[in-house]
This record gives structure tokens, sequence and C-alpha cells, in this order.
């Protein structure tokens, strides 16, 4: 067990589900920047982790990471290192993390992606969900929404995967997968947050699996230069509006807002499907 | 071994003594010597280190802090607006009482925009809780360097050694390379390894944060006993935390650190032949600030500055907490260099009680 | 040799960290033991890691519950109902 019962975390936090997966590393150390997870962590003098935990600088965990794994390597100390980022983490850092992964840096990097500066309030953040209300966007987000995966696969490291805690079974088999590679391994793990997007607590993982049917987010690997998309997303059959609309932050969306949103998920699933064939 | 270095090599030949684990520094000028040499030394296999070639200075000390929250051994070098950027983690640094060396070529500060030698950059470290040094010559760099590992790793507070912009890193003196090993390294605090059952640095509200800051605080004053005991030991010693010069009958007394120091020595000799008791307290360390030795001075004061925090120069700003009724210059920025006859100059007006004002900004250098 | 402190850096793991979490339920998990297969499908999902399978009987940790009801949502048996608190 990783995460304690008994901590900060909301009813129904995917991160506290996420967590899960960090049993199946061995010997592992985690770097926590700011973000929802640093208070689910615990406060001073108590933490909620049972594995070691080191809170870093906002903006550097990907580097504060691999600064640690080489430490430990040079004291001849085997450990897998964990960037544990949030969506927010990732945009503040993103020069660290892109140069992290054109050095090869041996670390892991698991971004819990909740689509907002959720512990700051729902502020909107790069991953923010097109046209999402958020408090920076109170009629809907303007900006495009990024895909780091992606981003992350162009720099050709050794393994790139996208998760959902809606399936927890595959989240964790790439985990241990990782955890048997070397090099820059990155997993980016759909959070759907009940507080940040509105809707009920008991309703995450349900959330999380009807993104994934409705190809809002999609499942693929990226791993000896070739991108594989998973089974589960290429079965994947769900109704987009009912994803879209059963969520506060999505629910003024207009006919015309989901069509353009079902043309931008076509658009991204087309581009996987044609990096597949290379 | 005597070499002709500059103090960016001086430096780098006192780094691969001490025999790092780990070196990642990003290029400015003009630190870029430093960085360059160790990079060739660990290359020959001269030095058995990691060396990250980085993207950024954040990245550079974020790469170090990690390193040395493992218990490795880490350095790293940089100027001006490459420590502004890296600023956050230098405090994260220091917060987190850890040990390592930074080596800083003090420059300017833009806007404007330049790239010569002053003291406004390492200034900005003072509030961190970061041991930093002055040094006046190669030699010196080389020295203070060594020692700067040892006691940074005895009292767990990062050290920065400053050396002026391009008047020592890119000039050249013969150095003593010393026969010297560090000792072995003593347990840090902590470290974090996959058996610790622990979190470091959680989120930390009300008593606690006073504690840190309080214990950091003591053990930065602790270190002034270690620093002179370290300069002791050390086959040359440099005087501990200042260095007099003619001091001893000195009627008007001139504090100042850094480089220029050597040229305004000079100056201090010209005013002696000429009948004058002028003396000078060079200070090696801003932090932890040198209080009983600034207490202990008697005479005119005149301190002379080379960067400045308000309508003030900034060890004129110190001084004046232990000391009322000086006299401050503010001169020598952005590579503007004064040679012994400017500083003449300036000492003349001082023991002549013709400094009207009591900070005066200096414009006059040949 | 210089004795440090960092007693205010560290931070030692402890559960209940935020306290009772229990308390802050309002509908309690209720399992159906007949209906439970004890497929651990909830197990898996539950955020706060307060159910266990012990004796092929699922316990529930009600000091530490939140209730937000995912054991329910995800439950492939029907066998936890959320019932409010107090009501049960």
């Amino acid at each position: 067990m990783i995460l304690l019962r008994g901590n900060t975390s909301c009813q129904g936090c995917p991160h506290s589900i996420a967590f899960k997966a960090l049993e199946y590393l061995e010997n592992p150390i985690v770097l926590m920047p700011a973000g929802c997870s640093t208070v689910i962590a615990g406060l001073h003098p108590n933490s909620s982790l049972t594995i070691p935990c080191v809170h870093v600088p906002f903006p550097s965990t990907p580097s504060v990471s691999y600064g640690l794994s080489v430490g430990l390597k040079r004291r001849g100390i085997r450990a897998n290192v964990v960037a544990w980022m949030g969506d927010g983490s990732v945009d503040i850092s993103y020069s660290l993390l892109a140069g992290s992964a054109l050095r090869n840096d041996d670390i892991i990097v698991i971004v819990v992606d909740n689509e907002a500066y959720v512990n700051t309030g729902v502020q909107s953040s790069g991953t923010t969900f097109w046209k999402a209300k958020t408090t920076t966007s109170p009629k809907g987000k303007k900006e495009e929404r990024r895909n780091v995966a992606l981003q992350m696969a162009l720099h050709r490291v050794p393994y790139v995967a996208t998760a959902s805690v809606g399936y927890m079974r595959d989240f964790i088999k790439k985990v241990k997968k990782a955890g048997e590679l070397e090099g820059f391994r990155y997993i980016h793990v759909h959070c759907p947050c009940p507080s940040g997007w509105g809707f009920e607590s008991s309703k995450t993982v349900e959330m999380a699996r009807k993104a994934v049917q409705c190809k809002a987010w999609i499942l693929w690997e990226y791993e000896n230069k070739k991108f594989r998309i998973s089974k589960i997303s290429k079965k994947a059959k769900g109704d987009l509006k009912d994803y879209l609309l059963s969520q506060t932050r999505l629910k003024h969306l207009s006919d015309g807002d989901i069509e353009e949103i079902k043309r931008k998920i076509e658009e991204e699933w087309e581009l996987l499907e044609h990096l597949e064939k290379l | 071994m005597k070499k002709l270095l500059t103090g960016n090599h001086a430096i780098a030949e006192a780094v691969k003594i001490a025999k790092p684990d780990i070196i990642a520094a990003y290029p400015i000028t003009p630190q870029t010597s430093i960085v360059e040499k160790l990079a060739e030394m660990v290359e020959n296999s001269e030095l058995d280190a990691e060396f990250v070639r980085v993207e950024s200075e954040y990245t550079a000390l974020s790469v170090i802090l990690g390193a040395i929250t493992a218990g490795a051994r880490g350095f790293t070098a940089t100027s001006s607006q490459g420590l502004l950027y890296m600023y956050e983690v230098c405090w994260w640094v220091a917060g987190s009482r850890l040990p390592m060396v930074m080596a800083i070529a003090t420059r300017a500060v833009g806007a404007p925009w330049n790239i010569h030698g002053d003291h406004q950059d390492i200034i900005v470290l003072r509030d961190a809780g970061w041991i930093i040094g002055m040094v006046e010559s190669a030699q010196e760099a080389f020295d203070m360097t060594l020692q700067a590992f040892k006691i940074s790793e005895e009292v767990s507070l990062p050290f920065a050694v400053g050396l002026d912009g391009f008047q020592l890193t890119h000039t050249a003196e013969v150095v003593k390379i010393r026969d010297y090993e560090l000792p072995k390294r003593k347990p840090l605090p902590y470290t974090i390894e996959p058996s610790s059952n622990f979190a470091l640095n959680a989120v930390t509200f009300g008593i606690p944060k006073l504690k840190a800051r309080h214990e950091q605080a003591k053990d930065l004053e602790k270190s002034k006993e270690v620093i002179r005991r370290v300069d002791k030991e050390f086959p040359v010693s440099y005087g501990g935390l200042t260095e007099e010069y003619r001091l001893d009958d000195a009627e008007y007394i001139v504090v100042m650190m850094g480089g220029w120091c050597g040229d305004a020595k000079d100056a201090i000799d010209v005013l002696r032949d000429k009948g004058i008791q002028i003396g000078m307290l060079r200070l090696r360390f801003l932090r932890p600030f040198p209080r009983k030795e600034v207490e202990k001075l008697d005479g005119k004061i005149l301190v002379v500055d080379r960067s400045n925090s308000d309508y003030r120069g900034v060890l004129g700003l110190e001084v004046s907490t232990v000391k009322h009724d000086i006299k401050n210059v503010v001169t020598g920025f952005g590579g503007m260099e004064l040679d012994t006859q400017d500083f003449v100059k300036i000492f003349t007006k001082f023991v002549n009680n013709e400094m009207k004002k009591d900070v005066e900004w200096w414009y006059d250098s040949a | 040799m210089l004795e440090i402190d960092v007693s205010y850096l560290i931070s030692k793991p402890k559960v209940g960290a935020a306290g009772k979490t229990g308390l802050w339920r309002q509908f309690k998990p209720i399992v159906d033991e007949d209906a439970c297969k004890c497929c651990k499908v909830c197990v898996l999902y539950c955020p706060e890691n307060v159910i266990e399978v012990v004796d092929d009987r699922l316990t529930i940790d009600y000091e530490y519950c939140k209730g937000c009801g995912i054991c329910s949502n995800v439950c492939i048996s029907n066998a936890i109902e959320m019932v409010k608190e107090g009501l049960e």
C-alpha cells in the first residue's frame, strides 16, 4: 500500500487511485512538485506515503529526479526514481522536461493529469480540455489542448505511454514495464477530478472509462520506436456528448462546440493511426 | 606544483582535487572556462564525475539538488542572470540543509545589458542562508574552493565562492596547486534512499518553519568557527573571515571585498609612504558577516562597494549595522575598473576629510 | 563536529494524517455478502485503500472510509449499496 488511509484527498480523488501503481515498482522513490499530490502526501510532521518522498521546487521535478538518480548510482544504490507530476507541473517544467527527454535521463515521469491547476482552485492548464470552464477561463478555454505524451515520444525515448485511472490493470502493466527499462520513461495518466470538473465523487472511474470509450482520451504506447494504440482504445465505442455534458465544466457546450471537439478528437486519432503505421 | 592559471582554471583545478560526484552547469560569461575545463577533465578521465549538459541554470542547480539529496558531492558555477534564474533553487538547497559548492564569477545584472564585472549578482544570496566568500586572487580562488567543500559539508550549508568577473576569471597568475586531499565525507544529517522511511520538505506550517530558519541562522553563525579553524589548519592562512592589511596602527580604515582589493592595497602603500596611517580590512566572507572583526575596528571607516541596495552600497549597509558614522563610496559597476591611481584619489579625499556626503557614487576613473 | 537538527524537514508516515476521515461521510457503503463474489475490483479502485478481503469476506475500515461511492459504482455484482449515513 502506497497511500495511507486518512489522508487529505477529496472523496473520489483519482490521484489516490493512481498512487497504487507505484506498488509495482521495485525500490521506488517519489519526487513531488507543488500540486494536489503534495497536499495528499501529507503536511509536516506527517506523511501519508509509505515510500520515501522528496518535495521539490515546482518547476524542477524532472531535473532533481535525475540528479537523485545519479547520486544514488554513484553510491551503488539501485532505485526507481519517479517524478510524480501534475499537468500544472508539466506546464511550468516544460523546458526541463524536454531537456530531460533529450538527455534520456534515467527516470520515470508519471503525470497525473486532472486537466487543470486544481490544487490552486481549478485554473486553466495546457492539458485542460477544449472549451472547458475553469476559474481563469470562466467562459470556456480558448487555447488548444496540449498532447504532452506525443511530444515526449518525438524525443525518441525508450518508453512513453498514456493511461487512465479507469483502466488500472492497463496502467499497472505499463508501470511494471517502465520499471524494467532504463532511460527516460514517461506515462501520462488521465485523472478525472470530481471536485474540479463537477461530477459526483462516486463517478471518477466511470468518467475515466467514458473518456477512453468516446476517445476523448486515447490509450497508446511508444516502445522500441514504434507507436501502438491499445486494444481498449481500438475497441472503444462511446457517446462523446454524454461524456461532455455530464460534467459541470463542459455542460455549457453547444452542439456546434461538440461537433468541433469531435473533429479535433478525430484528428488526434488519425494522427496516432498514421504514426502506428510507420 | 606551480602553474600559470586564470582564476577560472584555478577553480577547476581545485574542483578536480575535491573529486565531486557530479558537475552540472550552464555556460554564462565570464564563468564559461570553469565549466569547459571541467568537461575536458572528465572527458580525459582526469576526473571521475558525471558531467551533465543542462539546458539552463535552473536545471543545473536542480540536478545538483537531487544528487546531494542522495548524498553525492556536487558542484556548479554561474554568474549574474544565471544566478538569478536558479535563485529559487538556491533557497531550496540552503533550506534543505545540504552541502555543495558553487563558484560565482561576479558580474553586473541587467537591465541595462552588461556582461562585465561587479558584485551585484552575488549579493542577492545574502538572505538565502548560503555561506558567501569573496576572493582577491586566483590562488585564493583555488584555496577557498578546496576549503569550501570541507566547510560546507561540516555545517551542512551550501557555499558560494565569488571571484570578480574578467578581473580574476580571465587574468592569469602563478598558482600553487597544493598536494591536498579532502577528508572522507562525514555522514549528512539525512540522505534519501529506497529504504528511507520519511518524506522530505513537506508543507511545513507555523512554528517548525520558524525553527527551520532559526537553526539555519544559528548554524551559519557557528560556521564562523569552522571557517577560522579550516583556515588555520590550511598550508596557508588568509586570516579567517577577514584579512588585515596594515591595520594595526591605522587611523583610517578601508573596508572592501573582492579582486580590486589588490589595487586598493597598492594605493594604501602609496598613502603610507606619505605618512598617512591607513589600512584595510578585507572581508573574505559576506555571509556569515564578520561582525566581531568589524566591531573591533578603531578609526575612521570608509567602505568601498561594487554593488548597491537602495541608495547605499551593500557592504556599506552591512557595516553600518555595526559601525555608525561611516563613509561609503559606490563605484566600479559593469566592468568599470579602478586602478591604483583611482584608489589613491578616493582614499586621499577620504583622509583629507573632503567627503561631505555619507554616500558618494564615484564616477572618476582613468 | 556540529550537531545539526533537521527535524523540521522530516515527515513520518502516519495513518490518519488528516484525522478520522470517516467523519466526512454522508453515505456509507454497505456490502451484501451474498451478492459479493470477492472479485476485488472494489479493492483495486478504492482511493482510500480501506477495503480488504479478510477470510473471504469484504471488510471496510469505516474509521477512514470517506464514502465516495466508487466501490459501489465499480462493483460488477451490484453488491455494494451507498446508504445515507445514520440510516443504515
